[in-house]
């Protein structure tokens, strides 16, 4: 079955850069799509895209059985014929109109009357009571932010995009929205596709992910899936694993990978294609550090590394330990660990990673 | 005074600015939008106005006017009167005469206007004729304000186009500024006198009113 929106094109720039776009969302009905990458990365061209701002050079999108676009039959639907809701990441909105006219922008084809219940669910639906009148230069950034949500939301669109919607905000308003954000994604039922490069924001609002980088799309998936095995070393430079290192694999021996980087030798499981070498990702959370460095006594964990400590900087309630063991090492410990160690830059530890937490990407 | 000049002037300045405003709206949306690449040489002809001398954009208006020429032979056809010397053919020079005093301010207007304010209208299924006058138009009242001060007051003011296209027939083609020169050349200096004051006091009164709405704007001096 043909999925609910499918994406396969391309936009060539004057400058010489070209963007590709690929992405499927299978479904109707309500899911996260995040586009994620670097900034540069192509996201909001995508983004572009899909609502018929930039008009691609090859390919075709298709939406729920209508062609939106379509290069070799030079078919380009402009995006009032997409019925799309488009939040752009400057907001946009209109300052010559109020809150309440900005919301009943794009409502010219129905009854006055019509048009005032749908403002007055928005209204409410956004949190927006006893704003109508103002004009959008009298609205914090989080009410802007409101307003345009709901401008966009007010058609009822098939599709929605969200450029960024939440960076104009400070800290705490974005981790606040965030979860309220999803909330109502879900309740409305509407297919999103959203631009971030914030990873935390990608993992709390997202269901798929497609990760960009340098105008291409280098994978996308679940977002779980994603984030467990990123298929090459940019995706998981992107995704902010935070060791890649690349090695030669030795052996292989009951599933069990053993790559050499440098002098060191790691452990872990075979995920199928190996040849002479590897990149091997590594995620922060899941290396231990432990201050003997004899043998292992009643542990699962496969990996013991001597390692010295280089670095140790704070991250909120975690502690980033940067080490050295033949090759760098971040590991993500809590700063309570940290103090009960008594851990020091220069100290003498040992690493310690289970075989199951190493992911190996093929490399030759 | 020359209240018939007067009231001529005033009304060949009208009827020129709406004409001009007409034409001028779609005119400087196409070259504040468009990514043709010979635009440059629209925007040259439109702003040749300004740069030549009245008495030869006169000159080959007379020409293109007249019987000789197919536009000058085709409004004969069509209307049974020729164009030179006559009012309709003094506000067809107006308008090409002041069209860069409408134009100007308008393209440059328009193209300052938010882009992301314009293709959210899109999105939201505003068409491009109606986003012009729900998001640009409003935006750049500014500038539409300007160019019909400019356009309107050029046209009051013209003198050589003119007498070279409409002559100087009391009642049909004889300006308020013709009607100076007149008084000037008889020596009546008096008439002559009070009519410039009205013409300095109704430039002066336009601009007052004209940079007392934009005070707010943020570029104090230009007009254009």
């Amino acid at each position: 079955m043909d999925a609910h929106l499918t994406c396969r094109a391309e936009r060539r720039f004057a400058g010489g850069s070209t963007i590709e776009a690929t992405l499927q969302i299978p479904e109707p009905g309500f899911s996260v799509t995040v586009l994620f990458g670097p900034s540069g990365s192509g996201k909001t061209t995508v983004l572009r895209l899909l609502a018929g701002l930039e008009r691609a050079d090859t390919g075709s999108i298709r939406m729920g059985g209508t062609t939106w676009s379509d290069a070799n039959r030079g078919l380009h639907l402009p995006p009032q014929a997409r019925n799309l809701g488009f939040l752009p990441q400057a907001y946009s909105l209109f300052p010559h109109l109020s809150v309440a006219e900005n919301l009943a922008f794009g409502l010219a084809a129905q009854t006055v009357p019509e048009r005032a219940v749908r403002v007055a669910e928005l209204l409410k639906l956004l949190d927006l009571q006893g704003l109508a009148a103002r004009r959008p230069a009298e609205l914090s950034g989080g009410q802007q932010q409101r307003v345009a949500l709901g401008r966009a939301l007010a058609r009822r669109p098939g599709l929605l995009l969200l450029d960024e919607p939440l960076s104009a905000l400070d800290q705490p308003a974005q981790l606040r929205l965030r979860r309220e954000l999803r909330d109502l994604l879900r309740r409305l039922d509407i297919p999103t596709v959203l631009v971030t490069h914030d990873r935390a924001e990608a993992l709390h609002l997202g269901d798929r992910l497609v990760v960009m980088d340098q105008g291409r799309v280098c994978q996308s998936g679940e977002i779980q899936a994603v984030f467990d095995r990123p298929t090459d070393p940019a995706v998981a430079r992107i995704l902010g694993v935070e060791t890649v290192v690349r090695g030669q694999v030795e052996s292989i021996v009951e599933g069990l990978a053993t790559l050499r980087v440098g002098p060191a030798r790691i452990l872990a499981a075979d995920p199928g294609g190996l040849g002479h070498e590897a990149f091997a990702c590594i995620r922060g959370e899941d290396v231990a550090v432990e201050r003997s460095s004899g043998l292992a006594s009643g542990t699962t964990a496969r990996n013991r590394l001597p390692a010295r400590i280089t670095a140790l900087s704070p991250e909120g309630a975690l502690m980033r330990v940067s080490l050295d063991c033949g090759f760098p090492l971040a590991a993500l410990v809590t700063r309570q660990a940290c103090l009960d160690l008594g851990l020091s830059e220069g100290d003498q530890v040992c690493a310690i990673l289970k075989a199951a937490a190493v992911h190996l990407i093929p490399h030759d | 005074m020359d209240w018939q000049a007067i009231r001529l002037s005033l009304w060949l300045a009208s009827l020129t600015t709406v004409l001009l405003l007409v034409l001028g709206l779609p005119l400087a949306y196409w070259l504040a939008f468009s990514r043709r690449r010979w635009k440059f040489l629209v925007e040259a002809v439109v702003a040749m106005p300004l740069v030549l001398p009245p008495t030869v954009l006169g000159f080959y208006l007379l020409l293109a006017m007249g019987p000789r020429s197919p536009f000058g032979r085709g409004w004969e056809n069509l209307f049974g009167r020729t164009l030179p010397f006559s009012f309709e053919g003094l506000l067809i020079a107006s308008v090409l005469y002041s069209l860069p005093f409408m134009i100007q301010p308008l393209a440059s207007a328009f193209a300052a206007v938010d882009r992301g304010l314009i293709e959210a209208s899109w999105c939201l299924g505003v068409s491009r004729f109606r986003t012009f006058f729900r998001v640009i138009a409003p935006l750049s009242w500014a500038g539409i304000l300007t160019g019909i001060v400019l356009a309107f007051a050029h046209t009051l003011g013209e003198f050589g186009v003119v007498l070279m296209v409409g002559g100087n027939l009391p009642g049909r083609t004889r300006t308020v500024s013709i009607a100076i020169y007149d008084q000037v050349q008889a020596m009546d200096y008096g008439p002559a006198a009070r009519t410039a004051a009205l013409l300095l006091g109704v430039s002066f009164l336009v601009l007052t009113f004209t940079y007392a709405l934009r005070r707010h704007q943020r570029k104090p001096w230009t007009l254009i």
